[in-house]
């Protein structure tokens, strides 16, 4: 069976600066597995690298045993590969209904009907109201993005992608910037993800890693320093090293 | 998929679905100001004869401005030669004319799929690059256009211009006359039919989309929009569009100048465009009134140097925040005509 | 040939002058400034004036135009460019053309629309023989002084700290405004020298590229076009773009002139096709 997610050798230069070195990662079908390391390991441009927002120097990605490397980003996202950004990216001028309802049209190839009205696709909408349900943006769902509180638009940016079906996710710092009181929205948000699901999670929040992940890998200086079960690099002490010499996490 | 929560006894509270459904119908619905637009437009035939010939310029660059709202307002490029397509629509209608097939609405079609071709061809360059890289190529093509027109004399008439085109009546039923009249009836009918499509259009999910590419481009990407294909479907359209806008001006005025692909025409349907605000498709009506009106009443003061106060007005509008000038107006006529207000 | 390749060289020469101003805010402030042109309009203008009403002789108008020039350019950049540094392309674009007009209208207005002659002095005029080749005066003097000008500016940018202080500002404005570089110091005078310098091209130029009020739109793609393809991180990148550029007008004009501007938009957009990025960008 092959896996969900798989880079042989990969890697990316910018000029003298290597920031993705040799990196052959695995992840596993239905996984929960996260990605941590220092600031400036290389984790984001990792996540740029699966998507296609980059291209590498070197190295192969494959998507379910088929070989995506030279596939274009959109391409890439109807295979299966949906993507959060650490910064939210939406649409500042749309609804969430419209965000969420254009992932779904557009994974159906209804993107290039130019003739019939949004939303006369009656189970379109029925399919963006469940998902608007299941990340608790129902009440949100015809205001313009760009007036939603912070934790709001967090949630949005995860039901976005979600809303492709993707097989793999790749979620960056979902937790990132979200005001204590709605962090646990977040939280259950991502726990509460579909096993049909292989989640790769880049977080610096360590409860929210331990929470949620089953398997670890660390990333310094773009390459892979470490990967093992949960308690396995919990209780690395070259792990903690690394950190240390960074000072807090955050 | 999904089951429905669609519930249909009577009696029970509609489900969000249906609610959701019930909204999206409701905005897509004609709004009162709308129909008073488009009334007024019609009642303007009766009621002042004596101004057609300047109605039917509203019409045109109306038309024009609407064109280059479906590239700026709703897909996000900025073209500073968009009339390269109205040039050469004008150009088209105008030859064809020329060369003995005089019926109008033909003459219409021949230019719309002229310009959709070079749109087409041209939008591929237009994609590569960054802002200032698209601005070059969209002045440049126009640039290569102008020069073409000047230098093929022989077949464009120069710097004198395309003259001697004189047009059969319309559909074999209905002359031209000196009033203006008809021709002011054919743009407003062209116009009316071409914003019913581009009503239509942008209503669709192929118009959401290209909202996104216009807020989002990398966010769109990611969610599966093919963000060039989509792009270059919309510059072919609106250059069709801008071509249909062209071939008006040659037939009504029946005479095409050398200037129709000029610098000054792409910076003023810009201009049109941002004074009535984009992304609403009546921004370019709304701005060619206000424009014509403007130049109008500066042509008053003086006639030759009025793109002096033109570049002022621009400068001032800059400065102050064209949120802070054109929002006020523009957000109240959005609020009546439509509910979605553009990104600027 | 060589004459024209002489001619090319004079024209490319006299291009980057006129362009390098802009380069370096394109670079430095990321402002779109269509109204470049405009700047070197007024310094051949100034040129044509100061001949004609204050007696001035040819050659002690042209440190004068870019003065003048500069002084106009580091106005209108406290007064007006300033506000609008940080504002969407669209608004600068809409703001240079709204300049644009304003000053071809007033152009027209003060001067009237017909070509300005320029006449040079006897001691310019003429043609010469250097290494075998008959080459013009006039040419000579603009290939000198445009040399010496590059040499200047190169010299400036590498050797004084101004020049490192506005390398460092091009570089990462951010950081060089943590490192305590006045960048609003910066941005004034890069904008006035930049602004001069078009002035400067503008009257050296007026013989040779003609001068109109029409001339900010005439040649606005050119300028546009030697920034593009030369990028906007050095003095080489411009440089050897608009010696490309001066070259192949002048030979366009010549060999195929039924086509002659044609070759320089079909380059253009060949160029553009191939590197959208530009020839010397770096790698972002």
């Amino acid at each position: 069976m092959a896996l969900a997610l798989e880079t042989r050798g990969l890697q990316r230069e910018f000029g003298a600066l290597r920031a993705t070195d040799n990196v052959s990662f695995r992840l596993e079908r239905g996984a929960r597995h996260a990605l941590i390391g220092p600031n400036g390991a290389g984790k984001t441009t990792f996540i740029n690298l699966l998507t296609g927002v980059l291209t590498p120097t070197a190295g192969t990605i494959y998507l379910d045993g088929v070989d995506i490397t030279r596939t274009k980003r959109e391409q890439r996202v109807r295979s299966g590969l949906a993507r959060t950004f650490q910064i939210n990216q939406l649409f500042a001028a749309l609804t969430p209904l419209e965000t969420i309802g254009l992932a779904v049209s557009e994974r159906m190839g209804g993107g290039r009907d130019w003739w019939r009205p949004t939303g006369s696709k009656r189970w379109i909408i029925d399919e963006v109201v469940e998902i608007a349900e299941r990340f608790h943006l129902v009440d949100e769902l015809e205001r313009r993005t760009s007036t939603l509180a912070y934790g709001k638009q967090r949630l949005l940016e995860i039901a976005v992608a979600f809303a492709c079906r993707p097989r793999v996710l790749l979620l960056d710092e979902p937790a990132a910037g979200v005001p204590e009181a709605d962090r646990h929205e977040i939280l259950a948000a991502v726990a509460s993800l579909p096993r049909d699901v292989s989640v790769l999670l880049i977080e610096h929040d360590m409860d929210l890693v331990f929470s949620f992940a089953e398997r670890i890998s660390v990333l310094v200086n773009g390459a892979l320093f470490k990967e093992g079960s949960v308690d396995e690099i919990a209780a690395d002490p070259e792990v903690k090293a690394v950190y240390l010499g960074e000072g807090d996490d955050d | 998929m999904t089951i429905s929560l669609a519930t249909d006894h009577p009696g029970m509270a509609p489900s969000t679905s249906e609610r959701v459904a019930a909204a999206l119908k409701r905005r897509r619905r004609w709004r009162t100001a709308e129909t008073v637009f488009w009334a007024a437009a019609v009642a303007s035939v009766f009621l002042i004869p004596s101004k057609h010939l300047i109605l039917n310029e509203i019409a045109i660059l109306g038309l024009f401005a609407l064109s280059l709202d479906l590239l700026l307002g709703y897909a996000g490029v900025i073209s500073l030669g968009h009339a390269a397509f109205f040039g050469v629509g004008a150009y088209c209608a105008g030859l064809l004319a020329k060369a003995g097939i005089a019926e109008p609405v033909v003459g219409l079609a021949a230019a719309a799929a002229l310009t959709a071709v070079l749109g087409f061809a041209t939008s591929f360059l237009v994609l590569r690059g960054a802002d200032l890289t698209r601005l070059m190529v969209t002045m440049g093509i126009a640039l290569i256009l102008g020069e073409l027109a000047n230098q093929m004399a022989w077949l464009t008439g120069g710097a004198d211009g395309l003259q001697g085109i004189v047009m059969g009546p319309i559909l074999g039923q209905f002359d031209f006359d000196l009033f203006g009249t008809t021709a002011y009836c054919y743009s407003l009918t062209v116009l009316f039919v071409l914003f019913l499509a581009a009503r239509r259009i942008t209503n669709s999910p192929f118009g959401l989309s290209l909202l996104s590419v216009r807020d989002n481009p990398l966010r769109a990407a990611a969610v599966g929009v093919p963000v060039n294909a989509r792009l270059v479907r919309v510059y072919t359209l609106a250059a069709a569009y801008a071509g249909v806008a062209g071939a008006l001006l040659a037939q009504t005025t029946q005479f095409v100048s050398v200037d129709v692909l000029e610098f000054h025409r792409s910076a003023d349907v810009l201009l049109i465009l941002i004074i009535g605000g984009t992304g609403y498709l009546y921004g370019g009506l709304v701005g060619a009134v206000l424009f014509k009106l403007l130049q109008d009443v500066l042509a008053g003061f003086t006639p030759q140097y009025w793109h002096f106060w033109i570049g002022i007005f621009l400068i001032a509008l800059v400065l102050v925040g064209r949120e802070r000038v054109v929002g006020g107006v523009a957000d109240t006529v959005r609020r009546l005509l439509a509910r979605r207000a553009g990104k600027e | 040939m060589l004459t024209l390749l002489f001619d090319g060289i004079a024209y490319g020469m006299l291009l980057f002058i006129l362009s390098c101003g802009l380069s370096v805010t394109l670079g430095l402030m990321n402002f779109v400034n269509l109204a470049h042109g405009a700047f070197a309009m007024a310094g051949g203008y100034a040129t044509i004036v100061l001949m004609s009403e204050f007696n001035v002789p040819f050659v002690a108008t042209l440190p004068l135009a870019f003065l003048i020039t500069a002084a106009l350019g580091l106005v209108l950049e406290r007064t007006l460019y300033r506000r609008l540094y940080g504002k969407s392309h669209l608004d600068q674009v809409l703001f240079s053309i709204g300049l644009v007009f304003v000053a071809v209208a007033s152009v027209d207005y003060l001067m009237g629309s017909q070509q300005q002659i320029v006449k040079l002095p006897a001691a310019l005029q003429g043609r010469i023989e250097i290494l075998g080749v008959n080459v013009g005066l006039y040419r000579s003097f603009i290939i000198a002084i445009c040399t010496v000008l590059v040499v200047v500016l190169q010299l400036i940018l590498s050797k004084t700290r101004f020049g490192s202080r506005l390398r460092a500002a091009v570089d990462d404005q951010r950081v060089a405004q943590g490192l305590g570089i006045n960048v609003g110091v910066i941005f004034a005078s890069t904008f006035a020298v930049g602004s001069g310098l078009a002035g400067l091209g503008g009257a050296l130029g007026a013989e040779i590229l003609g001068l109109d009020p029409v001339f900010p739109l005439k040649f606005m793609i050119y300028f546009l076009i030697v920034v593009t393809v030369g990028g906007t991180s050095s003095l080489t990148g411009p440089f050897v773009a608009s010696l490309l550029l001066g070259i192949a007008d002048v030979a366009g004009k010549y060999y195929l002139p039924a086509v002659g501007a044609f070759v320089i938009y079909t380059l253009m957009i060949v160029f553009l096709l191939l590197r959208p990025q530009g020839l010397f960008a770096r790698a972002r």
